[in-house]
C-alpha cells in the first residue's frame, strides 16, 4: 500500500496493521484503524470539504472534534444519515460517505437499525476523559464507588492524546492513560463508556448521553446501533475541556485556516501533516505546542504573535526564537492568499489599540493555524443554571460557582496546565465519591483550595491573552470576517444587528442565527460576544439587557463615555453575558430519542377480549385513547357511510350488538360509598337501591362537566361505576384526590376493574329476544326487569353474568358483562343467539349517530371544560338540597347570566350537508359582504360551534349538534354556519330529534 | 429529573408522580357563605413563589397516596415530604426528611 501524501512516518494513536479501506464522493481512500473520517482526509491531503450554505464559499476542515462547523458528510447507507461532522466519525471500512455540499436532506426511507435505551444509577459519574477526568475517574473509585467515566471520543485521554510526549505523574502521556484505563476497567464497580457523550443534564442529576454503537469495528449484527443512557448521579464531575477559539480576520474561512489545537491533533494524535509551510496565528502561549510540533514532524513554521515583543528568557516568544522559529510579535495575519486553499497570509502590524501598523506583507505558506484563545466547555453546567463569569486574564467565561453535588475541573473550570488538571481530578474525584458515601483513599491529603489560590494557579499557567475580536482588514472591510463559518455570518453581520437596535446577545444571535448551527456557536459564540463588547464600547451599560449567564451583575463595567469621548472602562465579554446553552450539546437524532418506542411499540394498545373476532368480520378501527376500538364493519362493496347507514337501521328496527368492554369500571366499596358518591355526582346517590342503576354526571370543582356514566348498587357498600372509555383513569384519579385529601373521614375504597369485565351491549327491538335465549333463568319481560335495573344471573353458556338495562341509543338495550376470561366466548355467543334475528355488530360511528339523534352528550365532544349540566339541558341531574363537587360555581353569576352557549342541534338546510365538526355559527346577516374569500373586513361575531354532525339513517338527514349562544332561546331560528370559506343556512331545533318521548326505550 | 422521596415508598423519579398544586388550601367551610370573588379566589388563584413552596404531589404510578412536599422552586430541592395528617414541619426544628416516621 502506498502511503497517504501527508501521512507521517511514524507516529499517532493508530493501528497501521489494520489499513481501512473507504469512498468520499466516489473515490477509494485508505486510513488506518484509529482514524477519524477528518484525520484520513488530512492524511490525503484533502482538507477542502463542502461549500458553504449561503454564499457558497469554499471551505475546510477547521477543528479536530465536535465544534466543528465546515466538514459535513452523508454517511451512504440503508439509512442515509446527513451533517456528520467529519471529525467526530470515527473511521471504519467500507465507510461510504458525501462530502455535504449546502444542506443536509432527510432521507424518507425508514430506519432499519435497532436503538435502546438504559437507565443506571451512579455514585459518581465523571465526564470526560482527558488529565482531569482520568485523575477524577481513578481516586473516586478508589474507594469502591460506582463510578462511570463517558468519554464522546472513541478513545480515552482528552487533550493527553495530541500530545503524547508529555511525561504525565512520570509515565509517558499515552502510557499513563493506558494504565488508568486497565486501572479501571479491572475494578468491579466502574463502567467506562467511550464514544458516549453526555448531552443534557438536568435536575437531580440526571444526565442524558448518546453511545454511538455503530463504529464499533466488531459490531455484531441485531445490536443497537446507538444507546440512550439516562443516568441518575449521586455526584457529577465535570471535565469536559475547553474549546479553542479561531481568529476573526479577512478571509479567515478559506480552505487551510485552522485551529491551531485541531493541528496538533493531527500531526500527534494522527500522524497526518495539514500542511508543510504554515503560519501559526495566535493570541496567546498555548498554541507555541503546535509549532514545535509541526517542526518536529518537517513543517516549516512562522509565528505571528499578536502580543508584543517579549524577550524574557522563559517566555513562549523567546522559548521558539531559540528553537530557530521566527516570531513577528505585535503582528496580525490580515489576510489570505488564495480561495480554494490558503497559499499565503498577509501579515501587518498590530497596535496596542488593536489598528494595524504598516503595509502587510505576503508570507507563503499553505496552512495558517490560529489560536484565539480558549473558551471552556461550561454548556453541561450551565444547563443547571451553574453560574458563569467571565475571567479577563483567562479570556473565557468560566464557572463561578458549584452546582450542587457538582464538581468542574481541567480546562471546563478555566484549568489549562495538565499537572493541575491532574490535582484538581483528582481532588474532586476523592470528595465526590466521599459525599456519595465512599471512603477514598488519600483523604487526609485533601485540602479543599480556595477560589483565590485557584485563580492564581490558572492565570500564572496561562500567561498573557491578548483578546482579538476582529483583525481589521487593510480595506476596513468586515464582510469576510466569518464569525460563524456554518451559519456564513461574518463580523458585518454582527454590525448590522447592533445597527438594527440589537444589544442583547440573544438578540443578536436571532437576528444573524450566528450560533444556530449544528455547533451551537462553540465555534462563533465567544467571537460575537468579544465583537459586541467593541461595537457596544461607549455605549451606556443599562443598554443592554440583563439576565444573561456570565452577565456582570450588578455590572462592574461602566460603559458610557467619559468626556473624552472614550469608555470610563474597557467593557469585556462580561459586560454582555453569553446565551443561554441547552440540550443537547451535539446533536441528537430523533430515532435514538425514541429508541424502541417507533411503530407498534410507539404506545401501548389496549384491545378487549373480542378483538380477534372484529378483525376476522373485517372491522376497521379507530384509536380511542391506547384502546383500538371497532370503527365500523363494512361489507363487501359497502363504504363508510353505507355501513353505518346499515348498523343504524340494525340498531333502530332489528338488533345490533357492540363491544362496550372499553368503557372505565371502578368498584367502590365501603361503609361510607354511598356518601360518597352523593358528593361526587350532581345527582342524588343515597337512596339508590341496590339492584338498580343511575346516570349520574360528575363536575369540577368549577362546577364544568368532567365525567359521566352509569353506576349501579350491587350491594350497601359496593358499587360499580362506568366511566367513559377516555375518562377511566383521570376518573379514578378524581376520586382518590377526593377521598384522601378533602374526606379522609369517609370508610371508602376505590379499584378499576376495567380489564376485569367484558361488555356486550345489545341493541334494538329485537333484542329482548336474544337476551332471553342466552339468559334462560332471567325474567327480561318489560315489568320484571325494568330500564335501569341489573341482574346477576348464570347464562346459558354456564357463565355467570352481570346484565343491566342501559341505552345508550334510545333504543331497548342490555349490556352483558362477564368476566374478561369469557369476553370473546359472551360476543361470539351474542353473535350466534341473534342470527336468526339478523343481528348486526356495529362500531363507534353507529353508536355516534344513535346516541347524537338522542342528544345524549359525549363528554369531551359536546364538552370541552367550559360546559355545565345546565348548558347540556340536564338540569334535572343537578340537586338543589345536597352539596355536591361543584354546586358553589352554579350560582356564580358567569353561571346564571344569559350568554352561556347552550346545546341544541342544527339542521341544515341542505339535508345532505354534513357540516364538518367544529363549524363556527353566526347570525343570518352577520356575514355582511364577506365572501368567503381572504379574511373579512371586521370580525365575525360567532354564536356557537359544531360539537357533532352525522347522516341520521332514521332522519333521513344530515344533523349536527352545536353549542350555541343563548341556544334554547333560539329554538327555530336560522343561523349561518361557516366552515372553510363556505356558508349555508341551519335551522336550530331542540337537542333531541328522534323519539323525543323516549317511546323506544322500553321495547 | 427529579428524584422524590415519597413518604411511603422512598425514593422515586418524578415521572412516577402526578403534581396537584399548591397544598395547604383549605376548602371553604361554608362555600355558599362565599361572594363570588371569594369563591373565585378559592378556585382559581394559588400562591407562585419563587423559593420555598408546600405542594401537593400523588405517587400516581407507584402506592397512589397524596402527600405534601416543600420544594424550592427555583433550585427544584425537595427538602421535606410529610403526610397529609401532618403538619408543615415550617420553622425550626424542621423535620429533615430521612427522620420521618411512616
Amino acid at each position: 500500500m502506498t502511503q497517504p501524501d501527508n501521512r507521517l512516518e511514524t507516529g499517532g494513536c493508530l493501528d497501521r496493521s489494520a489499513p481501512i479501506s473507504f469512498t468520499i464522493d466516489g473515490t477509494a481512500l485508505t486510513g488506518f484503524a484509529g482514524d477519524t473520517l477528518a484525520s484520513a482526509l488530512v492524511a490525503n491531503g484533502r482538507l477542502r470539504v463542502g461549500d458553504s450554505i449561503y454564499r457558497r464559499r469554499p471551505r475546510g476542515v477547521l477543528s479536530a472534534g465536535v465544534e466543528e462547523p465546515n466538514a459535513f458528510v452523508r454517511v451512504n447507507t440503508e439509512h442515509n444519515e446527513s451533517m456528520l461532522p467529519a471529525t467526530t466519525l470515527e473511521l471504519r471500512d467500507g465507510l461510504d460517505v458525501t462530502v455535504q455540499d449546502g444542506i443536509g436532506t432527510l432521507d424518507e426511507r425508514p430506519d432499519p437499525n435497532e436503538y435502546d435505551k438504559m437507565h443506571i444509577h451512579a455514585d459518581v459519574a465523571v465526564i470526560g476523559s482527558g488529565p482531569a477526568g482520568l485523575a477524577a475517574a481513578r481516586s473516586a473509585a478508589s474507594g469502591g464507588a460506582r463510578v462511570v467515566l463517558f468519554e464522546q471520543d472513541f478513545e480515552l485521554g482528552g487533550s493527553l492524546l495530541a500530545d503524547p510526549g508529555a511525561s504525565v505523574e512520570g509515565q509517558n502521556a499515552l502510557d499513563y492513560v493506558a494504565s488508568v484505563r486497565a486501572e479501571l476497567e479491572a475494578a468491579p464497580e466502574v463502567q467506562v463508556l467511550t464514544r458516549t457523550c453526555v448531552f443534557g443534564s438536568y435536575d437531580n442529576n440526571f444526565l442524558v448521553a448518546l453511545e454511538k454503537r455503530d463504529d464499533v469495528a466488531s459490531a455484531e449484527h441485531g445490536i443497537s446501533r446507538q444507546r440512550l443512557w439516562h443516568v441518575t448521579a449521586a455526584q457529577v464531575v465535570l471535565a469536559v475541556g475547553a474549546f479553542e477559539r479561531q481568529i476573526v480576520f479577512s478571509d479567515n474561512d478559506v480552505p487551510g485556516v485552522m485551529l491551531a489545537s485541531a493541528v496538533a491533533a493531527y500531526v500527534e494524535r494522527w500522524a497526518a501533516l495539514p500542511g508543510r509551510e504554515v503560519v501559526l496565528f495566535t493570541t496567546n502561549d498555548s498554541a507555541y505546542g503546535t509549532a514545535h510540533a509541526l517542526i518536529k514532524a518537517g513543517a516549516g513554521v512562522t509565528v505571528v504573535d499578536a502580543r508584543p515583543e517579549t524577550t524574557a528568557s522563559d517566555s513562549a516568544q523567546e522559548t521558539a526564537r531559540r528553537a530557530g522559529l521566527t516570531v513577528h510579535a505585535g503582528s496580525a495575519v490580515v489576510g489570505v492568499d488564495g480561495t480554494d486553499r490558503v497559499s499565503g497570509a498577509y501579515v501587518a502590524g498590530l497596535d496596542d489599540d488593536g489598528q494595524l501598523v504598516g503595509d502587510a506583507q505576503l508570507l507563503a505558506c499553505d496552512l495558517i493555524a490560529v489560536s484565539g484563545g480558549w473558551t471552556p466547555n461550561v454548556a453541561l453546567h450551565s444547563q443547571r443554571q451553574g453560574a458563569l463569569a467571565w475571567d479577563d486574564v483567562l479570556a473565557g467565561f468560566v464557572p463561578s460557582a458549584r452546582v450542587k453535588n457538582q464538581f468542574v475541573v481541567g480546562a471546563c473550570n478555566g484549568t489549562y496546565a495538565t499537572d493541575d488538571c491532574l490535582g484538581e481530578g483528582a481532588r474532586a474525584g476523592r470528595s465526590a465519591a466521599q459525599d456519595a458515601g465512599y471512603p477514598a483513599a488519600g483523604s487526609d491529603e485533601h485540602v479543599a483550595e480556595s477560589a483565590e489560590v485557584r485563580k492564581t494557579r490558572q492565570h500564572n499557567a496561562v500567561g498573557e491573552v491578548r483578546q482579538v475580536w476582529a483583525v481589521p482588514a487593510p480595506d476596513g472591510s468586515l464582510d469576510t470576517h466569518f464569525v460563524d463559518p456554518q451559519r456564513d455570518q461574518t463580523a458585518a453581520d454582527v454590525l448590522r444587528a447592533t445597527g438594527a437596535g440589537m444589544r442583547s446577545v440573544e438578540h443578536v444571535k436571532r437576528y444573524t442565527s450566528i450560533s444556530t448551527g449544528l455547533d451551537q456557536g462553540k465555534v462563533g459564540g465567544v467571537n460575537t460576544i468579544g465583537l459586541l463588547t467593541q461595537v457596544l464600547s461607549g455605549q451606556e451599560a443599562r443598554v443592554i439587557p440583563s439576565g444573561q449567564p456570565g452577565q456582570d451583575n450588578p455590572p462592574e463595567v461602566d460603559v458610557a463615555k467619559t468626556e473624552s469621548g472614550q469608555p470610563a472602562v474597557r467593557p469585556t465579554p462580561g459586560t454582555i453575558g453569553t446565551t443561554t446553552f441547552r440540550a443537547p450539546f451535539t446533536p441528537v437524532a430523533f430515532t435514538a430519542l425514541a429508541g424502541r418506542g417507533r411503530g407498534d411499540l410507539f404506545d401501548a394498545a389496549r384491545t378487549s377480549p373480542a378483538h380477534p373476532w372484529h378483525v376476522e368480520h373485517g372491522a376497521r378501527f379507530e384509536d380511542v385513547g391506547q384502546w383500538k376500538r371497532p370503527w365500523f364493519y363494512p361489507q363487501e362493496g359497502e363504504d363508510m357511510d353505507a355501513a353505518v347507514a346499515r348498523e343504524c337501521k340494525a340498531a333502530r328496527e332489528g338488533v345490533a350488538f357492540m363491544d362496550a368492554t372499553t368503557l372505565g369500571k371502578i368498584e367502590i366499596r365501603g361503609a361510607d360509598a354511598p356518601e360518597f358518591l352523593n358528593r361526587v355526582y350532581t345527582n342524588p346517590f343515597l337512596k339508590l337501591p341496590i339492584g338498580k342503576g343511575r346516570y349520574g354526571v360528575m363536575c369540577t370543582i368549577s362546577g364544568m362537566v368532567f365525567d359521566d356514566g352509569v353506576t349501579l348498587r350491587l350491594a350497601d357498600n359496593r358499587f360499580f361505576m362506568t366511566t367513559t372509555t377516555g375518562g377511566a383513569a383521570k376518573v379514578l384519579d378524581w376520586l382518590e384526590e377526593w377521598s384522601q385529601t378533602e374526606w379522609p373521614e369517609l370508610d371508602v375504597t376505590m379499584t378499576s376493574v376495567t380489564e376485569q369485565w367484558s361488555t356486550v351491549a345489545v341493541v334494538g327491538p329485537r333484542s329482548r329476544d336474544v337476551i332471553a335465549k342466552l339468559a334462560p333463568d332471567l325474567d327480561v319481560s318489560k315489568e320484571g326487569f325494568g330500564f335501569m335495573e341489573f341482574r346477576e344471573t348464570t347464562l346459558a353458556s354456564g357463565i355467570g353474568a352481570r346484565i343491566c338495562r342501559i341505552t345508550f341509543s334510545g333504543e331497548l338495550a342490555y349490556e352483558i358483562n362477564v368476566p374478561r376470561w369469557y369476553g370473546l366466548k359472551i360476543w361470539e355467543d351474542v353473535a350466534a343467539a341473534g342470527a336468526e334475528f339478523d343481528i348486526t355488530p356495529y362500531g363507534t360511528e353507529t353508536m355516534h349517530v344513535l346516541r347524537a339523534e338522542k342528544a345524549f352528550p359525549i363528554v369531551g365532544q359536546e364538552t370541552d371544560g367550559t360546559v355545565t349540566p345546565h348548558d347540556l339541558g340536564m338540569d334535572w341531574v343537578v340537586s338543589k338540597k345536597k352539596e355536591f363537587i361543584g354546586k358553589r360555581s352554579f350560582s356564580r353569576s358567569a353561571n346564571v347570566e344569559p350568554g352561556r352557549k347552550q346545546l341544541v342541534s342544527l339542521l341544515p338546510v341542505d339535508h345532505t350537508l354534513r357540516l364538518p365538526e367544529g363549524t363556527q355559527v353566526i347570525e343570518l346577516d352577520a356575514r355582511g359582504g364577506y365572501t368567503g374569500e381572504g379574511l373579512p373586513t371586521a370580525p365575525i361575531a360567532m354564536l356557537g360551534f359544531v360539537t357533532s354532525s352525522y347522516h341520521s339513517q332514521a332522519l333521513g338527514r344530515s344533523f349536527a349538534l352545536a353549542l350555541v349562544k343563548d341556544g334554547l332561546t333560539r329554538v327555530g331560528q336560522r343561523l349561518l354556519a361557516s366552515f372553510g370559506g363556505q356558508f349555508a343556512e341551519v335551522e336550530v331545533h331542540e337537542p333531541v330529534l328522534y323519539d323525543k318521548e323516549g317511546a323506544r326505550r322500553d321495547g | 429529573m427529579m428524584v422524590i422521596p415519597c413518604p411511603f415508598c422512598g425514593p422515586r423519579n418524578e415521572t412516577e408522580y402526578a403534581y396537584g398544586g399548591e397544598a395547604h388550601v383549605a376548602y371553604p367551610e361554608n362555600p355558599e357563605a362565599l361572594t363570588d370573588e371569594e369563591w373565585a379566589q378559592f378556585l382559581f388563584y394559588r400562591n407562585n413563589p419563587r423559593g420555598v413552596f408546600a405542594e401537593r404531589w400523588q405517587h400516581s404510578a407507584g402506592c397512589r397516596k397524596w402527600f405534601n412536599a416543600v420544594r424550592n422552586t427555583h433550585t427544584y430541592e425537595i427538602t421535606h415530604v410529610y403526610r397529609l395528617d401532618q403538619a408543615r414541619p415550617d420553622g425550626t426544628p424542621q423535620a429533615p426528611l430521612d427522620s420521618l416516621e411512616v
